[in-house]
C-alpha cells in the first residue's frame, strides 16, 4: 500500500504496510532518525510526534491512520539551520543532558506552546506528564518550556 | 519484528460490516491498545486488522432528549473538552483526565477502552455506576446493550465478531451526583490499581438514593459492589456510614496479587477512598 501525507511541510509518499508504526515510517521509510523509540508501549513519550497537531506517541499511531494528515518531528523545528525558540530554550536552561528525551519533549513542549495553555509550573508538568527523562533532568525542562512561553513561541 | 498484518481501512459503516463479514478481524480505532501488540513483544499480532478511525459516523458528544452520546472513536482529549460532558458527566472528564497524558488521551477512545475490556479500564466503572448502554452495530442491524451485561469475563464482551460499538449512552437523571476515583502509581501514565465511581440522588433529606458504586482493578471485569451499595442506600454520608460501608466493601470484594499490586492493598486502598469519598461529601 501507499500513504500520503505531510512530514515537516513537505508532501511524501511512503510504500509500506498499513499498520507499520508511524515510528518506523518515520525513521526507517524516511530516514528521520530523529523521533527515538524508547519503550515502544505508549508508557515514555521518546517517539513524540505532532500529528495535525496534536502530540501524539508515533509508536502506537499506524500508518494507514496518518493518510492525508500533517505530521511535524524534531527535524521540523528548526528553519534555516536555526534552532527555534524552544530549542533554543532547551540548550539555555540546559534542558537536556543524555538527549533521548529531547525531540519528544520538544513536541510535547511545542504542542503545549501552540495550545494557549497559561504556562504554569502544573501545567507545564501536565503537559510533560507523557515524556520520561531518565536522567530526571525535568526542573530544567520545565524552565525552557517557561521560558519559550515567556519568549513567545508555539508551533505553526 | 515480525511483518505487520494486513489492515483494511473502511470508509463507511457499511464497508466496515461487508470487511467484517468476510473474515475475522481486529478493529483498531486510537491504537493504544492494539499497537503494543504489532511488535510481538508482547504476544502474538493479530491477524487482520480493520482500522476504523476514518469513520466519522462514530465520533462527536451530543445529548438527545434524556441521554448524553458519546461516540465510540470520541477521543479522551475530546470528552476533557466537551461543554456537554462538563454539564451533564464531569466525572466522566475527570476519568479522561487521568488517562495516561496528552499522547494517550489524543489517541484514545471511550469505544476502546469498552472494547478492549480490560479490567483495569479506566473508564468502564463509571459506564456501570450510570447505566450506561453500549449501542452495538452489525449487519443485522443496532442492539443496545446496558453496561452490567457488557463484559462477561476476563477481556470478554458482548460484542459478537461482526460487530462494533457504535456510541455509548448516558442517561441524564436529574440532580444525580457521579464520583470518581482512581489510586495508580503516579497521577500520569499509571495503569490502575483501584479505580472507583460512585453515583447517587440527594435525597430533600440529606439521604443518598439509588446508588451504585463500581469498581476496576478488583476482578476479572469491573464490578459493582452491590452489598456496599446497599449499606449507603438510604442513608446520609455520615462517619458511621462510611465505617460500616468500608467493613462491607472490604468483605465484599476479593481482588488477586498481581504484577501492579497485592489483594490486600487493592482492598485495603479501595476501603479508605470509599471512606474519604464519604467524608468529603458529608462535609465532616
Amino acid at each position: 500500500m501507499s500513504y500520503r501525507l505531510t512530514v515537516n511541510g513537505d508532501p511524501v509518499e511512503i510504500e509500506a504496510p498499513g499498520m507499520r508504526r508511524l515510528l518506523d515510517a518515520l525513521r526507517e521509510d524516511l530516514g528521520l532518525t530523529g523521533t527515538k523509540e524508547g519503550c515502544g508501549e505508549g508508557e515514555c513519550g521518546a517517539c513524540s510526534v505532532l500529528v495535525d497537531g496534536q502530540v501524539v506517541d508515533s509508536c502506537m499511531v499506524p500508518l494507514c491512520q496518518v493518510e492525508g494528515a500533517s505530521v511535524q518531528t524534531v527535524e521540523g523545528l528548526a528553519e534555516d539551520g536555526a534552532l527555534n525558540v524552544l530549542q533554543a530554550a532547551f540548550l539555555e536552561t540546559g534542558g537536556a543532558q543524555c538527549g533521548i528525551c529531547t525531540p519528544g519533549m520538544l513536541m510535547a513542549g511545542e504542542a503545549f506552546l501552540a495550545s494557549g495553555a497559561q504556562p504554569s509550573e502544573e501545567s507545564i508538568r501536565e503537559a510533560i506528564a507523557g515524556n520520561l527523562c531518565r536522567c530526571t533532568g525535568y526542573t530544567k525542562i520545565v524552565e525552557a518550556i517557561a521560558l519559550a512561553a515567556e519568549r513567545g513561541s508555539g508551533a505553526g | 519484528m515480525p511483518p505487520e498484518p494486513p489492515v483494511v481501512s473502511p470508509r463507511s459503516l457499511d464497508e466496515a460490516f461487508a470487511a467484517l463479514a468476510s473474515a475475522p478481524h481486529r478493529p483498531v480505532a486510537g491504537g493504544t491498545d492494539l499497537l503494543v501488540q504489532i511488535t510481538g513483544e508482547m504476544g502474538e499480532p493479530p491477524e487482520r486488522v480493520i482500522d476504523l478511525w476514518g469513520l466519522s459516523e462514530l465520533r462527536g458528544i451530543a445529548v438527545e432528549g434524556e441521554a448524553l452520546l458519546i461516540g465510540a472513536l470520541t477521543t479522551y482529549t475530546e470528552i476533557r473538552r466537551s461543554a456537554d460532558v462538563a454539564r451533564h458527566l464531569p466525572a466522566l472528564a475527570d476519568a479522561a483526565a487521568t488517562i495516561g497524558a496528552a499522547q494517550i488521551q489524543n489517541r484514545g477512545t471511550l469505544g476502546g477502552n469498552a472494547a478492549n475490556a480490560s479490567p483495569a479500564g479506566d473508564t468502564l466503572p463509571i459506564l456501570l455506576a450510570t447505566h450506561a448502554q453500549l449501542v452495538l452495530g452489525g449487519p443485522r442491524g443496532e442492539r443496545t446493550v446496558p453496561a452490567s451485561d457488557f463484559w462477561t469475563g476476563y477481556r470478554q464482551t458482548a460484542l459478537a465478531a461482526d460487530e462494533l460499538i457504535l456510541r455509548i449512552r448516558f442517561p441524564i437523571i436529574a440532580k444525580r451526583q457521579v464520583r470518581f476515583r482512581k489510586v495508580g502509581t503516579r497521577r500520569a501514565q499509571a495503569i490502575s490499581k483501584v479505580m472507583m465511581a460512585l453515583a447517587w440522588q440527594p435525597g430533600d433529606d440529606g439521604a443518598w438514593r439509588e446508588v451504585r458504586l463500581a469498581l476496576g482493578s478488583m476482578a476479572a471485569t469491573p464490578v459493582r459492589a452491590p452489598r456496599t451499595e446497599a449499606v449507603l442506600e438510604g442513608a446520609a454520608p455520615m462517619a458511621e456510614v462510611a465505617d460500616l460501608a468500608v467493613a462491607t466493601l472490604a468483605d465484599e470484594l476479593h481482588p488477586i496479587d498481581d504484577v501492579r499490586s497485592t489483594a490486600d492493598y487493592r482492598r485495603a486502598v479501595a476501603g479508605r477512598v470509599l471512606h474519604r469519598l464519604i467524608r468529603d461529601e458529608g462535609g465532616w
